[in-house]
């Protein structure tokens, strides 16, 4: 074997494992619950995605818009869904329009700019949607790059942005691993989801949990054992994105397929 | 030791305690390292308050829509749109714009466009996903220059509710 052959098996075969452990890998129930009972508090807010049920409607993100007044038409939102289009040759192909806002209404995939691609209906191998928002992750990078502390995480995990003490510097939005943030085309200060905390803590659901015509979408809190997604969390084939960073997601999704990132 | 090394420093020391002195005044008292520490720990625990309190609720959900419209949400529960909630057509009944219910009454905007029924009813085969199973229709064949209003009534959307 000369060393050019070596490298390349060697990188295949690495590549290989990666994906093979990557594929079957599903969070484990003990780490959850060590997490789930590090600290005192009693709530512990948790998003649950189930990505069989979403149709990729898109109602969620028109009502997340209109509850917290992002501009309708400003190419920003706390929340969006992907498609994701995987044909029989291997081929994947991914597209948010406008983050799903008006939902997706066509067969073709948006490519870029103007550009949209046609996959025919018997070349499609699997397909679905996968609704994001931010994940309050239990270790945010965001809150430790921030330098005047305006991003925090409140008692309850859910990560804030206080409006007021943003400078718009725009580190945490560089240090999101997600891509969740941007800046408030309103207020310029930095802007993502955060679980409609205005709603949750009067015992609301938050605007896209309630919009959601197909239950794809749940909150709980992870800290009540009696609680149906803490349950589901629990007992159930469930996974987080971007495991290998660290941050630790309190966005859990069924159904998550190593083809999404 | 000559004075001009001493005096650039006694202009900055003088700068870093004005600093400190406004930083007394301007920091408000609740802002410090809270429970997560040095690295997670800092902000100012009066903004979680404001969050809760500052920011209004606009979509209500059906139970509220019910309370008036009783008859309404009775015809659609009877059908496949059971599951959508009436603000996903209709707005959100406690808009900034229309507060809807009010002293007036404002109408809420219904959007009636092809756009809003295609979100689910146009055909995608997409066989992981629950979007295959919903009954679809191709927008470019499918009457493609008319309202679905036209000849379907979103509360009673099979054609046999056509009124
Ligand atoms: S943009 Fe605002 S919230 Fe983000 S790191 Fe800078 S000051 Fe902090
Ligand atoms: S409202 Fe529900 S089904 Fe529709 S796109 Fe959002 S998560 Fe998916």
């Amino acid at each position: 074997m000369n060393r050019r052959d070596f490298l390349k098996n060697t990188v295949k075969g690495v590549a290989g494992l990666g994906i093979s452990a990557a594929a079957i890998e599903f969070l484990n129930p003990k780490d959850i619950l060590a997490n789930i009972n590090k600290d005192t508090a009693k709530v512990r807010w948790a998003f649950l995605v189930n990505t069989y049920k979403c149709v990729g409607c898109g109602f969620c993100v028109k009502a997340c818009k209109q509850e917290n007044e992002i501009p309708y038409d400003a190419n920003v939102t706390r929340t969006w869904v992907e498609r994701y289009v995987i044909t029989k040759d291997g081929k994947r192909y991914a597209d948010t329009p406008k983050g799903a806002r008006d939902g997706f209404i066509t067969t073709k995939i948006e490519m870029g700019k103007d550009k949209f691609q046609e996959v025919k209906d018997e070349d499609i191998q699997k397909a679905f949607f996968v609704p994001k928002l931010c994940n309050q992750c239990e270790n945010p990078p965001c809150v430790q790059v921030c330098p005047v502390g305006a991003t925090y995480q409140a008692p309850d995990g859910v990560v804030l942005v206080d409006r007021t003490w943003c400078i718009g510097c725009g580190y945490c939005i560089m240090g999101c691993p997600y891509g969740v943030r941007f800046f408030h085309p309103k207020y310029h200060t930095a802007e993502k989801c955060n679980f409609c905390y205005h709603r949750i803590t009067k015992g609301l659901k938050t605007a896209c949990v309630q919009a959601c015509p197909f239950g794809a979408r749940q909150i709980g809190n992870i800290k009540d054992p009696n609680d149906p997604i803490t349950k589901i969390i629990l007992t159930e084939r469930v996974g987080i994105l971007k495991e290998e960073f660290g941050t630790k997601p309190q966005v859990f999704y069924i159904g998550l397929d190593r083809e999404v990132k | 030791m000559k004075s001009h090394v001493f005096r650039p420093l006694l202009v900055v020391i003088g700068l870093v305690v004005i600093v400190l002195i406004i930083r007394v005044f301007y920091v408000p008292k609740d802002f410090g390292i809270h429970e997560r520490g040095y690295m997670y720990g800092w902000y100012r625990e009066g903004n979680i308050e404001e969050w809760k309190t500052q920011v209004k609720v606009k979509y209500q959900g059906k139970e509220y829509c019910s309370g008036c419209h009783a008859d309404k949400v009775q015809t659609i529960d009877k059908t496949p749109h059971a599951v959508i909630q009436c603000e996903n057509c209709h707005g959100p009944a406690n808009d900034a714009i229309a507060d809807h219910p009010s002293e007036q009454r404002p109408k809420l905007t219904i959007d009636k466009t092809r756009g809003q029924c295609l979100r689910c009813h146009s055909k995608l085969h997409y066989p992981s996903s629950g979007r295959d199973k919903i009954r679809g229709i191709d927008p470019d064949k499918h009457n493609p220059d008319i309202e679905c209003v036209m000849c379907h009534n979103p509360h009673k959307p099979s054609l046999e509710g056509l009124k």
